[in-house]
């Protein structure tokens, strides 16, 4: 089945914060109880509770003052980590491509999150038992709330009232990401690139940035750090019993703190 | 406003002012998108850096309040090129189209002339208002006309006196922008006076809450006409309006001047019902000397629109004899200002002792909210119809009062949402679109009209019996038929209007509206929208662009005011032989092989001017009486032409004149202490923010709206926030000399310092969402607002006043 994405242009988004508002009434998440900051942007972070999160920032300063708006979800990797890593397989390809999950399966184990090369996964842990379980976007394909089985688009695409958003086959949102890049190029946007078309091999969500990602706070070269590669490939074939549930957590521990060093990330 | 919003996609360019639409219309914005898409330039301008700025190509950061002298440089700066370069503008159309031609008054004297000292000819300083007699044409019912534009006396030699005060030098000072900047827009934007170039400007609350708020907006429109851009596709001066049925409101008279289709309400002085259609109606001025011949002059109609709109309400009662039931109509005191901040004033001072508040919030919404709490507690009893419970409901029990010390009884009825009632919605475009009911009201609340009813049956009722109560057939023998179920379906009816004799739905006003008592319509403007049974044209959803060339007129989805005419004074579109201005934007255009106009629905009817019979050659702008565009104008309260005052409170004395502030300026004196730069020596300014809307009672209970933006907050320049120590995320003390409010400080590039005058100016911009009611609860920004009004309609200064910034 051809692949399908999304493709957010920030050139064209306002900040209205509508798909932040229609991804919580869509997906039934709850409001997360929180305080101005003195920044305009809330919640602070993704939440089990908040899968898509505008982000502003102020850029430049007198003549030249930017205020460059990002969108802050799952980007749903063609080769995700999330999924290579998940020792339960919740996490799994929908047929469109995008990453979905069930999240019934899921052990709250959190190696999703650890990995995830854009820092998107959110666990939901049980502080008594310790159990938990995972929340991402799910490009609207959460079963019981499938808005593209049905045929819509995604509640953030259909939400959005400038065009910065737009949902079709991803093949045709690269021609149209191009054309709009190369468009702001002329325009003098000398550093318009489109984001997610090479990166980690490709993702379902596609950016149309007006300036270098950097600028607008997004990754630049993510990487699927090579212990999940090694996960998928090498230890998850043997299998659990094989190698011992004590082994498998030491080696992921192992694994853990290295991805946080080669990320760069640390302790939060 | 005079365009719509799918039209602005057709713009060249577009100049956002007093205006934040990319926050506060997010839905509208996408038609902006589609015309940069196109190659359009986008010019925002504002004291601070918007969301809308984001997306401009030029930002210009002004003071606020400082359009009059914003604009009033553009156009000095229009006329100079235009003088050097016409061939850039489109000469026809400023000639003949507006009123620059026309020769007015040898008294009429401007503020710059020598010994006027700020103000026009005609004022009385004692009554602050003016004698108009010097601001009409030299001859009245035929003016002369000099279409080279050089006799010294014609409104385009006036316009260009009165605006070469406004050098670039001045402007830069009263602004605080850049005279680079002001070139760059300058330059910019005059370029869409080109004759195949379309210009729009967009405005809002910025622009009109100020006490020259009327001017400012005459300032955007006589910028248009001299640049040819009203009536056009992509041009015009269109108000974003603030809340969805705004527009439907104003048209069904919610403005105490107006009664519905805004015919002026009956006043004291009309000594009779003819004196009264008389001053509403006016007099036809025809100028000599034009390329047309003929003024449409609409309001001349007036007198059948007013018998209708009687005979609607007062059915078999009003005949010829009995002047229809107008001595029913209660009468204005000339002369006196029944605005929302006189009734305040007037519920303050006791002589009123009962209010019904419909969706509305004047403890948090109005200027000056200490002095609008104060002044509901004298009142005997009030009446809250909202969907939630307000901070007016709950006013006697706010943060600092004894419950017991208020006597007010308070009665409090829940309404329906708009999803949980029938019936239309305008929006700013007049677009009048028909909403169905979706889910049923929650407990005992019940559709507005429904509650309506109800009181009025019972009211009826009480009037009936009580043989002594004052102008009792003013009610008793009014036509209330509904029964005790009412459908909104039958007041569009009523509001469409009947052929009496016929017994048929009125066509049009045109076709069917008559002064001898044999038509009824509620509202002229909306006759043509139920022409027959079962056909509310209001709810057309079909939606195929017929327009020509395919330029987003859509006209037969739902349907707008006048007569589905999607863009008015149309008109002026076209060149005399009917063709577009500009081929490409072909909103009518004269098919000569079969005589008839196609497109949108022509203005005024008749053929084009070289066309059309000597004698019938019309002139394009049929709601004035001289068939033109008012550049200069001859009804307002403050002057002919928009001159620079400085707001009520201000950081600086006026630098055009002696005259500080708008001499016809509404001033309450209830608890409305004025603030002085010394001690308040911040420019500030109010304003939404997408999240959240109006008082916030619909938005600060929904927990979604209220996550994204959890607290009352306002806006700091780093630069000022250095100053004063303040980080982002502290609390601040806001105050003005009217009270104080806490808030999050925000601090942020988007504000930076100006320069006024040569003095180092910060401002502060602070919301207006909060108040003690609903699940986010917070200081209204209202709190500092000033009690003054603009001389014309009296809309409150909000959006300048002065204040102070402290660490709290």
């Amino acid at each position: 089945m051809a692949e399908k994405s999304i493709l957010y242009d920030a050139s064209k988004c306002t900040a209205c914060r509508g798909c932040q508002v229609a991804c919580k009434s869509w997906n039934e998440r709850e409001a997360e109880k929180t305080t101005e900051r003195g920044t305009l942007e809330n919640p602070p972070d993704l939440s089990p509770q908040t899968w898509l999160k505008m982000e502003l920032r102020e850029v430049g300063n007198n003549g030249n003052l930017r205020w460059l708006f990002t969108r802050r979800s799952c980007m749903h990797c063609k080769d995700a980590a999330c999924v290579k890593v998940c020792p339960t397989g919740a996490l799994y390809y929908h047929p469109l491509g995008f990453v979905s999950y069930d999240r019934g399966k899921c052990s709250g184990c959190g190696y999703c999150k650890e990995f995830c090369p854009f820092d998107v996964p959110r666990l939901d842990t049980n502080r008594g038992s310790g159990l938990g379980r995972m929340d991402k976007c799910t490009a609207c394909t959460t079963f019981g709330l499938d808005r593209i089985d049905e045929g819509y688009s995604p509640a953030c695409v259909k939400t959005c009232p400038t065009g910065a958003l737009t949902y079709g086959y991803r093949e045709t949102l690269l021609t149209t990401g191009q054309a709009r890049v190369q468009e702001l190029i002329v325009k003098g946007y000398k550093n318009a690139y489109l984001y997610g078309d090479k990166e980690v091999g490709g993702t379902h969500v596609l950016y149309v940035l007006d300036d270098s990602p950097s600028v607008y706070g997004i990754v630049e070269n993510p990487k699927v750090p090579g212990a999940a590669i090694a996960w998928q490939d090498v230890i998850k074939p043997l299998g659990y019993v094989a190698v011992g549930l004590v082994g498998i957590g030491l080696l992921l521990n192992v694994m853990v703190a290295r991805a946080k060093m080669l990320n760069g990330k640390g302790e939060k | 406003m005079t365009n719509h919003w799918i039209d602005f996609r057709n713009a060249d360019r577009i100049m956002i002012i007093g205006s934040n639409a990319a926050e506060n219309h997010p839905v509208g914005f996408k038609w902006i998108t589609e015309a940069m898409a196109r190659g359009a330039k986008l010019i925002s301008v504002d004291p601070r850096f918007t969301k809308s700025s984001s997306k401009a190509h030029i930002y210009a950061r002004i003071r606020t309040g400082t359009d009059i002298a914003f604009i009033g440089g553009m156009i000095s700066w229009v006329i100079q090129d235009m003088e050097k370069n016409p061939g850039n503008y489109n000469m026809d159309y400023v000639k003949n189209y507006t009123n620059a031609a026309l020769i007015v008054n040898s008294g009429a004297k401007l503020p710059g002339d020598i010994g006027q000292n700020g103000v026009f000819s005609g004022f009385n300083p004692e009554k602050k208002s003016y004698d108009k007699a010097t601001w009409q044409y030299g001859d009245t019912t035929t003016p002369a006309t000099d279409p080279t534009l050089q006799d010294p006396n014609c409104v385009f030699q006036l316009l260009k006196k009165h605006y070469s005060r406004y050098t670039l030098e001045t402007v830069s000072k009263i602004t605080g922008c850049p005279k680079d900047k002001l070139e760059e827009v300058y330059k910019t934007y005059a370029e869409c006076g080109a004759k195949d170039k379309a210009g729009t400007i967009l405005y809002a609350m910025g622009t009109t809450q100020h006490t020259y708020g009327t001017q400012n907006v005459r300032a955007y429109s006589i910028l248009q006409s001299l640049l040819g851009n009203m009536g056009i596709p992509g041009g015009g001066i269109n108000a974003l309006r603030g809340t969805s049925n705004v527009q439907g409101s104003t048209d069904q008279a919610l403005l105490w001047q107006y009664l519905p289709g805004y015919l002026p309400v009956p006043l004291d002085s009309d000594a009779d019902f003819a004196a009264f259609k008389k001053r509403a109606q006016g007099a036809a001025a025809t100028p000599k000397g034009l390329a047309w011949d003929k003024s449409v002059w609409w309001t001349g109609n007036y007198d059948k629109y007013i018998v209708s709109l009687l005979k609607a309400w007062y059915g078999d009662t009003a005949t010829a004899t009995n002047n229809f039931c107008f001595d029913y109509l209660p009468k204005a005191k000339a002369g006196v200002n029944y605005s929302h901040i006189a009734m305040m004033d007037a519920i303050g001072r006791g002589t009123i002792e009962g209010l019904w508040v419909w969706g509305q919030n004047p403890a948090a919404g109005g200027p000056n909210s200490n002095g609008a709490r104060e002044a509901l507690g004298k009142l005997k009893w009030l009446v809250v119809a909202d969907l939630w419970l307000n901070e007016t409901a709950e006013f006697w029990k706010r943060p600092g009062v004894n419950p017991a010390d208020i006597q007010t009884e308070v009665i409090i009825l829940p309404v329906a949402g708009s999803y949980e009632k029938e019936g239309s919605v305008s929006n700013s475009g007049r677009w009048v679109q028909w909403r169905y009911k979706a889910v049923d009201p929650p407990g005992e609340a019940m559709p507005d009209l429904e509650v309506m009813n109800l009181v009025m049956l019972k009211l009826r009722k009480l009037y009936e019996t009580d043989t002594a109560a004052p102008n009792r057939e003013a009610i008793t023998k009014l036509t209330w038929d509904y029964g005790e179920e009412v459908h909104s379906d039958d007041i569009a009816k009523e509001m469409n209007g009947y052929d009496l004799a016929a017994k048929k739905l009125a066509t049009s006003f045109i076709a069917t509206l008559k002064n001898d008592g044999t038509t009824s319509c509620g509202n002229w403007l909306h006759c043509a929208q139920y022409p027959e049974e079962g056909k509310n044209l209001a709810k057309r959803r079909d939606p195929v662009d017929v327009s020509l060339n395919k330029i987003g007129l859509h006209s037969n989805w739902s349907w707008c005011w006048p007569v589905n005419r999607r863009i008015i004074y149309n008109r002026a579109a076209v060149n005399f032989d009917g063709n577009p201005w500009d081929a490409k934007r072909p909103l009518v255009q004269w098919d000569a092989a079969n005589k008839k106009w196609l497109g949108d629905i022509i203005d005024g009817g008749g053929d084009p001017i070289n066309v059309a019979a000597v004698g019938d050659k019309r002139g394009p702008f049929i709601m004035k009486n001289d068939g033109v565009a008012n550049m200069w104008g001859r009804a307002l309260a403050d002057g002919p032409l928009p001159e620079v005052y400085e707001p009520w409170e201000s950081p600086i004395s006026n630098l055009m004149s002696g005259q500080q502030v708008n001499p016809c300026a509404y001033i309450s004196t209830f608890m409305n202490e004025r603030g002085t730069v010394d001690k308040y020596p911040y420019v500030a300014t109010t304003y939404r923010c997408t999240e959240h809307w109006q008082t916030g009672i619909m938005t600060r209970n929904l927990p979604w709206l209220n996550e994204i933006v959890p607290n009352m907050y306002a806006e700091i320049g780093e630069d000022l926030a250095s100053e004063l120590g303040i980080q982002k995320g502290d609390k601040v003390k806001i105050s003005s000399a009217r009270g104080e409010i806490e808030a999050v400080a925000v601090v942020t590039k988007r504000f930076q310092a100006i320069q006024v005058n040569g003095k180092t100016t910060h401002q502060v911009g602070i919301l207006w969402h909060w108040g003690y009611s609903g699940l986010s609860k917070g200081d209204s920004g209202n709190i500092l607002t000033p009690n003054v009004g603009d001389a014309n309609t009296t809309i409150p200064e909000s959006k300048t006043f002065l204040c102070n910034v402290e660490k709290a």
